[in-house]
């Protein structure tokens, strides 16, 4: 657990750089995070899986699987993989201030 | 930013290199052999992680367009599920113990077989035919599901394989 500055206020992040409490979550937080994670841009194709993975989280407790996210985030497994290359769903969990899903699917 | 970045640590840091890609044989053709692989290269694919997935043998059931669909568990020979034999024996009990898992399965949103592979072909991962059985059992391309890229000779498998960790299920 590390807390660090950041945009003007105090974050607490995992080992892994996750947020530990998703209220403390910004957008300019979650693209400082995507910069970090080597995605320059997040396009508003990036957002749209990022907000259905923090909306899912906030409103159910469990991130959604790989499967989930292809067949209801409106955003293809194949375009999915095309814009978080090094894993969709936990790069999207880490972006959207959620915790790293857990889950094998 | 650049604070942030120090502050994390990567694999790298910590001395282990990180595995960069997974070569999966699969050479069983009953539900239990296939799903693990499944699972792993998918599993695999969310890490960013390059996977290869090669068929042999009656692994290759998993991909044929006639048999995928009938994919059973083993009632018979498989001490896990704690059945008698003869029990495991009589006909239709493959078909309930399928059922079930499959129920089971779905309550944790894994997929059926051939949505699995799609999933995992979708997400980049590669789907392969071992050529020797592909001969031995005189299938062509066009017994396969559409998420083959291809057959392969060991050969070209263990070179596609190159700096990959090999699992043999």
């Amino acid at each position: 657990m590390t807390t660090t500055e950041f945009v003007g206020s105090q974050v607490e992040r995992d080992a892994e750089g996750f947020l530990v409490h998703p209220e403390q979550w910004t957008r300019t937080l979650g693209e400082a995070i995507a910069h970090e994670s080597g995605i320059a841009e997040l396009t508003p194709r990036h957002w749209q899986v990022v907000d259905f993975m923090r909306e899912r989280y906030l409103t159910t407790g469990t991130a959604p699987s790989i499967r989930a996210l292809g067949k209801e985030s409106g955003v293809p497994v194949k375009e999915l993989y095309a814009l978080f290359p090094k894993g969709p769903a936990k790069l999207a969990a880490k972006i959207g201030g959620i915790p790293k899903p857990r889950g094998c699917i | 930013m650049t604070e942030l970045l120090e502050v994390f640590e990567t694999e790298e840091d910590r001395g282990r290199e990180p595995i960069q890609k997974a070569s999966i044989v699969v050479s069983k053709g009953s539900l239990e052999g296939i799903y693990p692989a499944l699972i792993m290269a998918n599993g695999a694919r969310m890490e960013g992680i390059e996977a290869d997935l090669f068929f042999t043998f009656f692994g290759l059931d998993a991909i044929r367009k006639d048999r995928q669909a009938k994919i059973k568990v083993a009632t018979v020979g498989n001490p896990g599920l704690h059945m008698p034999t003869l029990l495991g024996a009589i006909p239709g009990m493959s078909w309930i113990a399928t059922r079930m898992m499959g129920t089971q399965m779905e309550k944790l949103d894994i997929p059926p077989i051939g949505e699995f592979l799609e999933l995992i072909h979708d997400s980049g991962g590669h789907i392969y035919a071992c050529q020797a059985t592909v001969e031995m059992f005189g299938l062509t391309m066009e017994d396969f599901v559409p998420q083959v890229d291809g057959v392969l000779t060991v050969g070209e498998f263990y070179d596609r394989s190159a700096g990959a960790e090999i699992i043999f299920t």
